[in-house]
């Protein structure tokens, strides 16, 4: 491990000193407390952390799902692909969405619309990219698409109604989906945990392999630092709104260096552990330790030029 | 298609309701009077300003199974063509009142925030008013006319399906398909219309087959005012008040009329019913 790796192109998405808060009527809740990431292209980034941790609202941001929300106040930056996320206007954020950047969601059935087929779904999706799609053309590209997920059937399921198909049929779909439109950077919130392990398991190896030949970047969300263990290239722990550790998977799963890391890794539940181990604190202190961050991990500076 | 709709499972659980039958075949009939009224009444010019003093205020006979009134009209044929009126009005009132009352709900609810807090008070301030007091008053101040009379039941109809899609614009808009639709960029109007609008729809259909009869009944009540259609129009509504006038005596001149009123709401009542039943259970 030489650490020394130089990365000179700026990383498809770059997010620095990201601050969110909500006004409550006691005053505003401090959410996030400056976080920073970055993600390369063509690089799987994980975010880990515990429920409430505000990874998931890290997520909303860079899909550009925050500004509406009453109440919510964003500081930072967000960069994508030389643009300011932040300041950027509403119809140009919206053209990036579902073509740029795409998103595959936790539970995969309530988002399909249960009123129309994933052939209708699919249409419109594939529409965001090629307008003039017709109704024929888009069949076309879906089956194919549905082919890249391990779908064989496609004609079955491009009929169907999103409750007529299981979860992780349903979460097949909406991979396909995210990925139709060749996305640069594809934000995966927790995908499969309303499924059930081996489902997961399958559907991320799926996600792997299909954004791994597309060159998609990945940023994917979860609690459970098992599962990123074999699909990220590098790893952020997220805890009470700030970024604890950083690190290569490699290196920081062999040298878990901050207390919540260790406390998190010990969380995992083994097969052959009993259960839970004893002594597992759910807050400490030491959660609050500075950040540690592992060798070639430091953040890249932000490319102030490129702001204008 | 229509094969394609008996062969459905929401056809099998409507048909094992009898009372959704009853009322099936019941608005079905209405209907089809409506529509052929000028071939399905045995008098067909009895509609209008007709005058035959020789047969005035006759009792149900073979000629006239619904008896004739006092200028000697036959009161099946004006029953008969009353079902046009109060359709025509139930359609009209509906195809005003829906559109304005779920296009705005949608968009409180959706939107939130200050368009949610105007458009729901007005809504509030309108629904606080007895819907027939309301309509009372507009037609107190305009002319008694079909048209007038359609526009004061459609002002005070559209604020319930204002809050009926409000309602579920709030909690269609927590769905994952409408976060997932605004992530992939679609346009709002897209997510209004093609995304949550099609999941309100069945209820909003079941409402307005319920609401047919209760439109009808309410225009027949403002008529009954004298405050609806005017004379000689056939409406069932001014032919129950004018026929009251002599009660029991004549009795046919009020009681068809009535029942024929009664036939058409609970018609589309069971209907109404027998529908929401299959959307309920759907979801």
């Amino acid at each position: 491990m030489t650490g020394a790796t130089v990365h000179t192109d700026p990383p498809l998405l770059q997010i620095r000193d990201l601050t969110l808060s909500f006004d409550t009527w006691r005053g505003p809740v401090e959410v996030l407390h400056g976080i920073s990431l970055s993600v390369r292209r063509g690089e799987k980034v994980a975010l880990v952390g515990q429920s409430g941790s505000g990874k998931s609202v890290t997520a909303r941001i860079v899909v550009d799902q925050m500004r509406r929300q009453r109440g919510a106040r964003i500081g930072g930056h967000v960069r994508f692909d030389g643009l300011d996320l932040l300041s950027l206007k509403e119809r140009t954020a919206r053209a990036l969405r579902g073509t740029a950047v795409s998103m595959v969601f936790q539970d995969p059935t309530s988002a399909l619309n249960p009123v129309f087929t994933i052939a209708a779904q699919f249409r419109e999706v594939l529409r965001r990219a090629e307008p003039a799609l017709t109704a024929e053309q888009a069949r076309g590209r879906a089956a194919e698409a549905l082919s890249h997920v391990l779908i064989h059937d496609a004609d079955r399921v491009l009929d169907s109604y999103p409750f007529q198909l299981s979860g992780g049929m349903n979460q097949r779909v909406l991979i396909a989906m995210a990925m139709a439109n060749h996305p640069r950077l594809l934000v995966a919130d927790e995908p499969g945990t309303a499924l059930d392990v081996t489902v997961q398991d399958r559907t991320l190896r799926l996600m792997a392999t299909l954004t791994e030949e597309q060159q998609t970047a990945v940023l994917l969300i979860s609690h459970n630092l098992g599962v990123v263990r074999e699909f990220a290239d590098r790893v952020y722990v997220i805890y009470h709104g700030r970024i604890v550790e950083h690190g290569r998977t490699a290196d920081l799963f062999a040298d878990p260096r901050h207390p919540y890391t260790r406390a998190l890794l010990l969380a995992v539940p083994k097969i052959s552990g009993g259960g839970l181990p004893a002594g597992l604190m759910e807050a400490s202190e030491d959660f609050l330790a500075p950040a540690v961050v592992h060798g070639g991990c430091e953040e890249p500076p932000l490319d102030v030029e490129a702001m204008a | 298609m229509i094969a394609a709709v008996f062969r459905s499972r929401g056809w099998y659980k409507f048909r094992r309701n009898p009372l959704s039958m009853v009322g099936l075949v019941l608005v079905a009939l209405v209907v089809l009077m409506a529509v052929l009224a000028p071939l399905v009444a045995p008098y067909p010019e009895h509609a209008g300003a007709f005058v035959d003093f020789v047969n005035a205020s006759q009792p149900p006979s073979w000629a006239n199974p619904f008896g004739t009134d006092l200028v000697g009209r036959d009161v099946l044929s004006r029953v008969i063509f009353g079902y046009q009126i109060s359709l025509l009005l139930g359609v009209v009132v509906l195809g005003i009142a829906v559109p304005i009352g779920v296009g705005l709900g949608l968009a409180a609810g959706y939107f939130g925030g200050a368009v949610d807090y105007v458009i729901m008070r007005v809504v509030d301030v309108f629904l606080s008013i007895p819907p027939l007091v309301l309509a009372m008053a507009i037609m107190g101040f305009l002319e008694p006319t079909l048209t007038n009379g359609m526009m004061a039941v459609a002002a005070m109809w559209w604020p319930w399906y204002a809050r009926l899609a409000y309602n579920m614009a709030r909690s269609e808009s927590r769905e994952g398909y409408v976060l997932a639709a605004e992530v992939i960029g679609a346009s709002t109007p897209h997510i209004l219309i093609r995304e949550i609008l099609p999941n309100c729809l069945p209820a909003v259909f079941t409402k307005i087959t319920l609401d047919l009869g209760f439109v009808i009944l309410i225009a027949s009540s403002l008529s009954f005012l004298g405050l609806g259609v005017q004379p000689p129009t056939p409406d069932l509504g001014s032919m129950v008040a004018e026929g009251a006038r002599y009660l029991p005596d004549n009795w046919w001149m009020a009681v068809f009329p009535a029942l024929a009123i009664l036939v058409a709401v609970l018609g589309f009542n069971l209907l109404g019913d027998g529908l929401r039943d299959v959307m309920d259970t759907d979801r």
